[in-house]
């Protein structure tokens, strides 16, 4: 077996050096009925030829993003990601390196999550962010009942422009952790008008910017009624690209920023793993949950990295911990800084700037189709279409013609005929003028 | 100018160190801030199609802030940083309860094959059938392996597949109308156990360990009563050690209607000799990033899947695979009927960490029935051969033999001057990533030393006879531990200052003055 290196001399050996019979010697403390001396009901092991037989002939049977048209958004994008990225990750210093508990010999990745911590503080206008979180739905859910803890009180109202799924995880994490969340119809026309709900128990209002169904709006003055009645406005941003071409959630007023990194740095992966962004202002810094890099000095003086604030967390608070969270997405995390480093200033700006020009002329294209009228008056590289029928059945009928056209938004809330027709499109800078128009032919042959 | 090109000195410092700081091999690396060109950039986009915009009037005004580098300089600065790191793929990594074994590189070919690495979760089912194939083995290889009926696959990591097993728990709970409180977890419990029970409203009640480091059946069923919900077992414990009447706990606890977690952090010790499920577990999460070997990555994404018994399968949460007339399916929204209709809610979005998955099944893949065996069996007898080999020089925490790590107390340190945490930091300056230490909690000066399967007897001999040398010079040389480490990027770092001002973003120099002012 390639990976043990123990020859039968060496287990001979060792098991004298112990004064030990035989290997079942060392297991003395485990009963003979629950003893396995047999291999398990699996098949036996395989060289890397086979396994990579096995498993590529199970990738094959997908059909990935890279190789179609693709429009497919609602929480996942796809982004050109700069090869040095990969490869930069996959140095076993960082690839094979555990949390950083002993900061001396971890000073690359502590000082790589400080710049992390700073890029997220400077993109969604915070004060402060940690060294991320398992990804953006989770976040989310932090994000809550962190308001939770800020503000004492017990209500969350949750817009109808988040992202269903994120919805679901809040409501789960709310039903048995004992607080009340309220959340309102989905928005598909970003028109709801979420400040209506608040009172003087809800800790937090949660809006996603821009929203599940692309629309944009200034939350200003949702930030001013939520601190007007006690409330922290949480803002949820699925798309971090897009804060390259819009004003950050902080400027606007928010509180709280939890957000999904996956766009920068990191691949589809059938949905994780991903990166969890959560950003807030200074003055909760600790009530945040998650890890920290902060900076100090080392006994000769000179400057470095430690985890810090580390009382906020579950190996010394335990059960009174601010979070049972235990880990973060540090290699997600990683290929999150080194794209944002290799963009930089002007290059996430342009490459914002694509992105959303892309989607305005797929937009533009897509409102020439005869049935179909595009939803949003404001987007940023994904919004909602009106078709004349059911989109689910659309996105099918064009998958098999190697279109990945959209998501339907009734896959995420079934069993509501006002959303059965709606589509959910995006473009980034990966789509070609090609694609968008044969996405365009096809949809039309199919709505004919 | 940077700043990084201002900060450089003069000339060569007392200690021989050149004008930048760096000494050989060991290159100082300024942040990415202080490298700043505005400008600048290591990608070449594309001048942007124009287009009249239509962000809503948001538009962005002003800087980010955000730095300018090129790509040679970007690749320079993350290899420089890696330099910094310790690593498995340098050099034993013996940090009791993590499980740092070899992560085999052909995991990471397969998770970057398109059809996984460019798929997007919510294709459609037609277009994903090879990823649900995917999950649907992986689900057969985790259940056999466990004896255990069902798996949650979507938590991120194992406090995340503790919160869903504990979720289970409750929602089973709730579905007989019971509403018990009380959670009963071991003093050498991991801090995630209580601090996912009480997350969930639980009460948490700790229960002293026996002189042995084995669980206190007799203090557990005096504890049990109709308000308790559940006992969280670690197996092996954290203090290395089976816990041999788990059954006889578990059989007291189904008896007064609760339900038994086993933390399953230490599951490669048993993996493909024990089955939990024999054993009476009724939920268990499995570290796929410690057993199944992916990439721990300077601090996760990690993956828990919860394996569940047929009490508690019905309340997984969503999304789940099924087999369906044509292929495979997945439930992702609450069903009125039929399977995923009692499940407890979601937890994460999409499918959980594919990417752990792939590696994981590739792992499990390569070792078979037989090489999973083998796993537990060399990590076991790695773990020994340290104890047996250092137990004349250090002080072994309990007598006997353990399972996958050897835990030390810090007796044989009385009277030298020498701390577990200096002890720790001269094992860094011999070359070695320290154990864990002042874990578990119950053991002073705890050290717990786990090896894993993947080293090899001249490793392990090496590494012996630097922790002999080390426990031989604690008794005159006392000075050599308080000044270590000497040798490393950095000395010791002061973390009290740290905590008591945070610094925990850059700034720049401008603002940082008007601060101090």
């Amino acid at each position: 077996m390639r990976y043990l290196p123990l020859t039968p001399d060496d287990r001979r050996e060792m098991l004298a050096a112990i004064g030990a019979a035989s290997v079942r010697d060392l297991f003395k403390d485990v009963p003979a009925k629950v003893w396995q001396s047999k291999p398990v009901d699996l098949p036996m092991h395989l060289g890397e030829i086979e396994v990579d037989r096995a498993l590529s002939a199970m990738a094959a049977r997908n059909i990935p993003s890279g190789q179609v048209p693709s429009f497919l958004g609602a929480g996942a994008y796809k982004h050109h990601v700069p090869s040095a990225v990969d490869h930069l990750i996959q140095r076993g210093e960082f690839l094979t390196a555990y949390t950083p508990y002993q900061p001396e010999i971890a000073q690359g990745t502590l000082q790589m999550l400080f710049e992390f911590q700073t890029q997220v503080a400077l993109i969604t206008g915070m004060d402060v962010a940690n060294a991320s979180m398992y990804d953006g739905s989770t976040a989310t859910a932090e994000a809550v009942m962190m308001a939770g803890r800020v503000t004492r009180r017990n209500r969350a109202v949750l817009s109808g422009g988040l992202h269903p799924q994120y919805r679901a995880i809040v409501e789960t994490h709310g039903k048995y952790g004992g607080f009340k969340v309220e959340s309102l119809a989905p928005d598909p026309d970003g028109k709801e008008d979420a400040a209506a709900r608040l009172g003087d128990d809800v800790s937090c209002v949660v809006v996603q910017y821009p929203s599940f169904f692309g629309h944009v709006r200034d939350l200003k003055p949702l930030a001013e009624a939520c601190h007007a009645k006690g409330a922290l406005l949480v803002v949820v941003t699925t798309e971090i690209v897009s804060l390259g071409a819009l004003e950050s959630p902080g400027a606007m007023g928010a509180d709280i920023v939890a957000a999904e990194g996956q766009s920068i740095g990191n691949g589809l992966n059938y949905g994780g793993p991903y990166v969890g962004l959560f950003a807030t202002r200074e003055k909760f810094v600790r009530q945040m949950p998650g890890r920290l890099s902060g900076q100090t000095v080392d006994a000769d003086g000179r400057r470095g990295w430690v985890l810090t604030l580390s009382t906020r967390e579950q190996h010394i608070r335990r059960e009174k911990a601010t979070s049972n969270i235990c880990t973060n997405a540090g290699l997600c995390a990683l290929a999150f800084c080194i794209h944002m480093t290799l963009l930089g200033e002007a290059g996430l700006k342009r490459l914002a700037a694509i992105n959303h020009a892309k989607a305005v002329q797929l937009a533009d294209k897509l409102a020439g189709v005869p049935g179909l009228s595009v939803v949003n008056k404001s987007f940023f590289n994904e919004f909602t279409v009106r078709l004349p029928k059911p989109a689910a059945g659309i996105v099918e009928r064009l998958a098999a013609k190697r279109i990945l056209a959209g998501v339907p938004v009734s896959r995420l809330l079934p069993g509501d005929a006002a959303l059965a027709n709606l589509l959910l499109v995006a473009a980034t800078e990966t789509n070609t003028d090609r694609d968008m128009d044969a996405l365009v032919a096809a949809l039309r042959e199919d709505l004919r | 100018m940077s700043d990084w090109s201002k900060a450089v000195s003069a000339g060569f410092k007392a200690d021989g160190t050149g004008p930048t700081g760096s000494r050989g091999l060991q290159m100082e690396e300024a942040l990415s801030f202080e490298q700043d060109a505005p400008g600048r950039t290591g990608v070449d986009l594309p001048e942007p199609p124009t287009v009249k915009d239509r962000l809503g009037g948001l538009a962005r005004k002003g800087a980010i802030g955000l730095p300018g580098l090129s790509e040679p300089q970007v690749v320079r600065h993350f290899t420089r940083l890696s330099q910094k790191n310790y690593a498995i793929d340098a050099g034993l990594y013996p940090l009791g309860s993590c499980t740092m074994k070899h992560n085999p590189r052909l995991n990471e070919k397969m998770a970057r094959l398109a059809g996984f690495g460019d798929l997007h979760p919510l294709a459609p089912e037609s277009a994903v059938q090879g990823a649900l194939e995917l999950l649907d083995q992986l689900a057969h290889w985790l259940k056999t392996l466990t004896n255990m009926p069902a798996v949650a696959l979507s938590p991120a990591a194992g406090a995340h597949g503790e919160l869903c097993g504990m979720l289970c728990i409750k929602a089973a709970l709730e579905a007989k109308g019971e509403n018990r409180h009380r959670v009963l977890v071991p003093e050498s419990a991991h801090g995630t156990n209580p601090a996912t029970a009480a997350a969930i409203g639980f009460t948490v009640e700790a229960v002293p360990a026996q002189a042995n480091g084995k669980v206190d059946v007799a203090a557990f069923k005096a504890k049990l009563g109709p308000d308790v919900a559940a006992i969280m077992i670690t197996n092996p414990n954290t203090c290395g050690i089976f816990e041999t009447e788990i059954s006889a706990l578990a059989d007291a606890v189904h008896a007064i209607g609760g339900y038994l977690y086993c933390d399953g952090a230490n599951f490669n010790a048993i993996v493909g000799r024990v089955r939990p499920g024999d054993l009476g577990v009724d939920a268990m999460h499995i570290n796929l990033h410690k057993t199944f070997s992916t990439p721990h990555g300077g601090g996760g994404p990690g993956s828990g899947p919860v394996v569940l018994s047929a009490a508690l399968a019905p309340y997984a949460p969503l999304p789940l695979t099924v087999h369906g007339k044509d292929g495979f399916r997945v439930i992702e929204t609450p069903q009125a009927s039929g399977e995923g209709s009692k499940a407890l809610g979601r937890l994460k979005v999409f499918h959980g960490q594919m990417g752990m998955f792939v590696r994981a099944l590739a792992y499990m893949m390569s070792h078979g029935a037989d090489g999973l065996a083998q796993v537990a069996e060399d990590a076991v007898l790695n773990a020994n051969y340290v104890l047996a080999r250092c137990k004349d020089v250090m002080t072994p925490a309990f007598p006997g033999y353990c399972m996958h790590e050897a835990l030390f107390d810090d007796r044989f340190l009385k009277d030298t001057g020498v701390t577990t945490l200096d002890f720790a930091k001269a094992l860094i300056d011999a070359g070695y990533h320290p154990m864990t230490v002042y874990f578990p909690l119950i053991v002073h000066g705890a050290m717990l030393v786990e090896p894993t399967e993947t080293e090899s007897k001249d490793a392990l001999d090496a590494f012996i006879a630097t922790l002999r040398a080390l426990a031989e010079k604690a008794k005159t040389d006392a000075q050599h531990f308080a000044d270590a480490p000497r040798l490393t990027p950095r000395r010791r770092l002061d973390e009290t200052g740290a905590a008591r001002k945070p610094v925990l973003r850059w700034r720049p120099e401008t603002v940082q003055k008007q601060a101090a002012e």
